[in-house]
């Protein structure tokens, strides 16, 4: 069934779809034309500079310590978030952020609830598995 | 294929040896931060989650990266019945890496993160590694020669290295604007490079296990047969694609989804096999369950069956939207890093570092203890965290959700299972690596200074 060219060959085809669909996806990502402050790339240097992602999760992918944080901000507002960055809590440290980077965090967070809904109440399930918003 | 010979080999036992110290570290972190489940606020002040979760993952990703280095290396020795060519590129790779795992750690307890979900250090650790494992290329690609004919392990070694090197790389274009200026664009490339480099070590035991079957049935003709090609480029096919399967709820690209979701299904075929071959799995399970490797390598299938079972359901996106963000993920993450990676790895390490100048047989008592122990406990490990998926999930869907620190305080009985069983876990695990990491350290010093070659076997399953 699988002679030595054969092998080749379809090793050959994959690696080739492979290579075109990682290209292919670099080019045309997701997101077109995208205008962000500065205070938002802040931002986000300072979710990681921070590890949030180990205890938070965003659209369900990070840890699991901590409440999803996709949508906290269009749905509690930026005085909410802001206590509990200030203060911490129980399980979370106050991390001692000054006011600059408090803000630059609340700018990432207002910028990934704009990007969409990652609730899961908020999709529909079709007959063939999939789902849609 | 050649006998085994330690001398040659010297230098490649010494990754698995590593390996086996990061495997004992990464448990001591892992429950650690069951511990902070259970007592909020534990170490808080000094080692808070955000430094232990980081802890536990690089080490036992390391114990993963220098086990399967080590058997590559010793495997393609005995497979070429040849020396690898540069035993000195060896040497520097296992010193760069060594140092590089030492400055993560520590860059972890200085509060220094890479900060990305889930296997994050500073981009400029990341620098040595790549050079690490460019040099174990070269030594592979030098070591193996014509590629013609080679046997199914052989390809997959091959592929498993060429791809990590290129989803390693790939996980860091965020430090570029372009790829990390949108959270969306900037997630969709995260999860294509993490989803296929998991595939990529995967690549890397499954090769080492096939050849460690070989081995122990005295037999070439599954890793030359068209099956083993077969599973083989499905399991290529959906290293490639079926990535997407983590951002089901991501609002990126659609064909991405629907791509993932029809080629994860194509595992079905992988599933089916394992349950048209049982019985000829269980009575050959019989057969040799006396050695020690291949007792692994029993509950490592019992592993991969209800791992891939749970992975197959989660990737049709119907089901995905319940068990996405909950327990049941860190359950299957689980299964395959210790039920199939992990069990892989030890037969491997306990058909290459069986041969010591001291005696096991001590130990054998131990090491039964250890195994049962270890099974048992992780299973129930397992099952408490489904439990507390499944509570989790009627939360993330309920119309009338409560707080999420109410709904953690539901999760209670699930985590003092989960920390009970993982404590049992690494007790059992500790059980079983500390006598072949005790003989083998001292057994080491003993080689370097008299150059013999070790004599006595160790199969405390016998």
């Amino acid at each position: 069934m699988f002679t030595e060219k054969r092998k080749n060959i379809i090793a050959a085809l994959l690696i080739v779809a492979f290579l075109s669909y990682s290209f292919f996806l670099y080019l045309s990502l997701p997101v077109k034309n995208i205008s962000v402050s500065k205070e938002t790339s802040k931002g986000k240097l300072v979710w990681q500079q921070y590890n949030c992602n180990a205890c938070h999760q965003v659209y369900g992918l990070g840890g699991y310590l901590g409440p999803d944080l996709t949508n906290t901000y269009s749905l509690r507002g930026p005085a909410y978030i802001k206590a509990f960055v200030q203060n911490g809590t129980a399980t979370m440290p106050n991390f001692d952020l000054n006011e600059k980077e408090v803000s630059a965090l609340l700018a990432y967070l207002r910028d990934i609830a704009a990007s969409g809904k990652g609730d899961p109440r908020t999709f529909t399930i079709n007959n063939n598995g999939t789902i849609q918003q | 294929m050649a006998p085994s010979n330690s001398k040659q080999e010297a230098p490649s036992r010494l990754f698995i040896i590593a390996a086996l110290v990061l495997l004992g570290t990464g448990m001591f972190w892992g429950v650690t931060g069951g511990l902070q489940y259970l007592i909020p606020g534990f170490l808080k002040s000094y080692l808070p989650f955000q430094k232990i979760r980081p802890l536990h993952v690089s080490s036992v990703v390391f114990w993963i990266i220098f086990s399967s280095t080590g058997a590559v290396f010793t495997y393609l020795q005995q497979h070429t019945g040849k020396k690898i060519y540069s035993r000195l590129l060896i040497k520097i790779q296992l010193i760069i890496f060594s140092l590089s795992v030492i400055a993560i750690l520590i860059s972890y307890c200085a509060g220094i993160f890479g900060g990305r979900e889930y296997w994050e250090f500073h981009p400029i650790l990341a620098l040595p590694i790549v050079a690490g494992w460019i040099l174990f290329l070269i030594n592979f690609i030098k070591s193996a020669g014509s590629f013609r004919n080679q046997p199914v392990y052989v390809w997959m070694w091959f592929t498993g290295m060429l791809f990590f090197l290129f989803t390693f790389l790939e996980s860091y274009l965020w430090i570029f604007p372009y790829f990390r200026n949108n959270v969306v664009n900037d997630m969709t490339v995260q999860w294509k490079s993490y989803g296929a480099m998991v595939g990529s070590w995967n690549m890397l035991i499954y090769g080492s296990s096939i050849f460690l079957m070989d081995k122990i049935s005295n037999s070439k003709n599954y890793s030359h047969s068209s099956m083993a090609f077969l599973l083989y480029f499905i399991g290529l096919f959906n290293l490639m694609f079926n990535w997407g399967h983590h951002i089901y709820t991501l609002p990126t690209h659609n064909y991405i989804k629907h791509i993932s979701y029809a080629i994860s299904m194509t595992e079905l075929f992988i599933l089916g096999r394992i349950i048209f071959n049982w019985r000829a799995s269980v009575s050959a399970a019989k057969k040799n369950f006396h050695k020690t490797a291949y007792r692994f390598l029993v509950a490592a299938d019992a592993w991969i069956f209800l791992t891939l079972l749970l992975a197959i359901i989660m990737s049709v996106p119907g089901i995905n939207l319940y068990t996405h963000g909950t327990h049941i993920t860190v359950a299957h993450t689980m299964g395959a890093t210790i039920g199939i990676n992990s069990f892989l790895l030890l037969a491997i390490a306990f058909d290459i570092l069986n041969d010591t100048c001291l005696s096991f047989e001590p130990y054998k008592k131990l090491f039964n203890r250890g195994y049962w122990l270890a099974n048992i406990s992780l299973f129930v490990f397992w099952i408490s965290l489904i439990g507390a998926g499944v509570v989790k999930a009627k939360w993330q869907l309920s119309t009338s959700q409560i707080p999420f620190s109410s709904m953690m305080l539901q999760l209670r009985p699930f985590f003092i299972v989960f920390f009970i069983s993982g404590v049992v876990m690494m007790t059992g695990f500790l059980c079983i690596i500390y006598p072949l990491l005790k003989n083998n350290v001292l057994c080491y010093f003993k080689f370097k200074t008299t150059g013999k070659i070790q004599t006595h076997y160790y199969s405390p399953a016998a």
